[in-house]
């Protein structure tokens, strides 16, 4: 199901558009450049601009398989790359010295220690966790989500396993990527990602759409909601953003809105509707207060 | 790109990278063959390709990015692509203001009016260690830095997530079970893993505004100190007309570099103070978003605020529910008659964990053990 890749930015673009993810054309010519050049793309930005659903798109699009990487504190390479199955192991050595035993007192032949042995370092005894996962699947697109809550020693382990396309599991050898995975890594910059690691990456910081393409979005993401209604919620959206709140709304928060607004029934939005409704789109009470404060007339306006 | 066209777009290229690294833009030469290689992949070049080849490619964090688009402007004489906005404040003016007390290395006088500097006894640095930074000699000046290089800064721990084997605590089935497997499937011995101990974030909030001048070098030093300690887990900031974040200018090893590294990037040494406005931007730009969460937060200023002490108060609280503990340096709190009045000292308190001095290095010490806390 692979597809041809795009062969430029505004490609990519209608590629994204039609798996329903609308990119500017700095997010475009940053996953074009990704996929031409094979480097990792860095991805920083509000929460809730999309990071994470632009990696998902992009796998869609490119027709690639999506592993996706969550990282927190405390994240090793037993949960990153692989482990071994041992309690499936110890129950395979178990079976196997009992055949051996029942065949050895049948044939008066020894039990042949160094097949058992072998047997227990099977690739079906090795549980792949995200890496190795998609260093087994080509093609693949790899979201290393928030790879600032990792520690910084994972990083270092990281930048290998992206350097090289491959592992070595010591008892089975070196498993190779046949395509290297397309990898996207987003932070949100609680720390500081080392600079090793942000050397090999391009680097784009997402910003919030503007009015046109965030109605297009809603559109897009609710088929349900009316233009006029998409048009009040970005509108609305915008003017918060502009509101210097605890927590501007990003994309995701007005896709919620409008989401909830369509489920009120609602085809306009008005000033109870959106006082309602704002708990679907802002998340502090500070923010609640400043916003009415504002006004909730001038809010709902249509145009931006 | 082929032929002298190529060529003339490579060095056009290369001289705008030299641009953006004069401006202030880490952008080092592999950077620069990743643009050429992005220019190349891209064909032809429009110049919003070339924009955002250009910015993917040689910027690496937000700062970066203002410096970019005024540098593009400059050197290609456009401006970006219109279309999306990005709010930021003005791109930082590359400042070589001296900061006050801290010339080059060597410019203090080391001879004449200081002989007795070498060798000064334990009685000397008893008193030495209860001198007000701002009433030091130069000699004295040159101890006491080398004092404050010797201490280090070490925060509370909190349980981490990662579990380490341990005598006791709860079993690891994995070790557990690979022991089996080497003793034929036997189990012979439970292994048991506990939670570990990881120290805290430190964070630090300089304020370097006309005010705090006298102390802003020891302080800035106390900083450099906490940075060596623990480079990955230590941020600091500087508070003034605006935030700067000098963390990375702070891990050069030599305190000196280091010092002249940060009076490079602070653009508005001894300017007048908005520390409502410089908390709230790094509340917005970094507190909130995970570096002041659960970390042990030390604000040093003496709480003069330009601004209304209300939105010092709003931020102060704000900055207290994030953090793990909050700490505010006053290096005024150590003098006699000192009532926290200022207005925006004032307003502050209520939100505090820790109120400490600061002015000498006893204070210091004392700061430093309300941190292990």
């Amino acid at each position: 199901m692979t597809t041809a890749l795009p062969d430029s930015p505004g490609a990519l673009a209608e590629a994204l558009a039609t798996t329903g993810y609308l990119a500017d054309d700095g997010l475009a010519t940053a996953g074009f450049l990704a996929l031409k050049l094979g480097r990792p793309l860095f991805l920083e930005g509000e929460a809730g601009v999309g990071k994470t659903a632009f990696a998902q798109a992009l796998a869609a699009a490119t027709g690639s398989a999506f592993v996706r990487l969550q990282c927190y504190e405390g994240l090793d390479a037993a949960q990153a790359l692989y482990d071994w199955d041992f309690p499936r192991q110890i129950l395979h050595l178990r079976a196997a010295e009992a055949a051996a035993t029942a065949a050895a007192s049948a044939t008066g032949a020894p039990p042949d220690a160094a097949a058992i042995e072998a047997g227990l370092y099977d690739r079906r005894f090795l549980i792949a966790r995200p890496l190795l996962q998609a260093l087994e699947t080509s093609p693949c697109v790899l979201l290393v989500d928030e790879v600032d809550r990792a520690d910084d020693e994972f990083e270092a382990f990281l930048l290998e396993v992206l350097a090289e396309a491959a592992i070595t599991v010591p008892e089975l050898g070196r498993i190779a990527a046949e395509t290297p995975p397309l990898t996207v890594l987003t932070s949100n910059r609680t720390r500081e990602v080392h600079d090793a690691l942000k050397r090999r990456c391009l680097y784009h910081w997402v910003e919030h759409p503007g009015f046109e393409r965030e109605v297009a979005i809603l559109r897009e993401r609710l088929p349900a909601v009316t233009e006029r209604l998409a048009a009040q919620v970005a509108a609305a959206a915008g003017r918060m953003r502009e509101l210097d709140l605890i927590k501007p709304p990003g994309v995701a928060e007005s896709i919620d809105w409008a989401g909830a607004l369509v489920a009120l029934g609602a085809r306009t939005l008005d000033p109870d509707l959106a006082a309602a409704t704002l708990g679907a789109v802002l998340k502090y009470r500070e923010d609640v207060l400043r916003v009415q404060a504002t006004g909730l007339d001038a809010l709902v306006a249509a145009r931006p | 790109m082929t032929g002298d066209g190529g060529r003339d777009v490579t060095a056009l290229l290369v001289g705008f990278a030299r641009t953006l690294r004069h401006a202030g833009v880490a952008a080092g030469p592999d950077r620069v063959q990743t643009m050429l290689r992005a220019v190349d992949a891209l064909g032809d070049v429009t110049p919003g390709r070339l924009y955002w080849a250009g910015r993917q490619t040689l910027c690496a964090e937000p700062d970066d990015l203002a410096i970019y688009d005024a540098a593009f402007a400059a050197y290609f004489g456009g401006h970006r692509p219109a279309g999306d906005r990005f709010v930021n404040a003005a791109p930082p003016p590359p400042s070589i203001a001296a900061p006050y007390a801290s010339g080059p290395p060597g410019e203090t006088p080391e001879t004449g009016d200081e002989p007795q500097v070498l060798g000064l006894s334990a009685s000397t640095v008893e008193i030495l260690r209860q001198r007000d930074f701002a009433l030091l000699t130069p000699g004295e000046r040159d101890e006491v830095r080398r004092l404050l290089a010797l201490l280090g800064p070490e925060t509370a721990a909190r349980r981490s997530r990662r579990r380490r084997p341990a005598r006791g605590g709860e079993v690891d089935p994995t070790r557990t079970v690979r022991a089996a497997l080497r003793h034929a499937g036997e189990p012979t011995r439970l292994a048991t893993r506990r939670r570990g101990q990881r120290p805290r974030r430190l964070v630090l909030l300089v304020d370097v505004s006309g005010s705090m001048s006298p102390y802003a070098d020891a302080l800035l030093r106390f900083a450099h100190a906490a940075v060596r300690r623990r480079p990955t887990r230590t941020e600091v900031f500087t508070l003034g007309t605006r935030l700067t974040r000098i963390t990375r200018a702070l891990r050069h090893r030599d305190p000196d570099a280091a010092l002249h590294a940060v009076s490079v990037a602070i653009p508005d040494w001894h300017g007048g103070t908005r520390l409502a406005d410089a908390l709230k931007a790094f509340l917005d730009r970094w507190g909130q978003r995970g570096t002041a969460r659960g970390a042990i937060v030390v604000v040093f200023s003496d709480g003069w605020e330009r601004g209304s002490p209300d939105a010092l108060a709003a931020q102060t609280h704000r900055l207290s529910r994030l953090a793990y503990r909050l700490v505010w340096v006053n290096p005024h709190r150590g003098k006699a008659g000192f009532a926290p009045l200022a207005g925006g000292m004032a307003a502050a308190l209520p939100h505090l964990d820790d109120f400490v001095a600061g002015h000498t290095l006893d204070a210091l010490d004392e700061l430093v053990r309300v941190i292990a806390k």
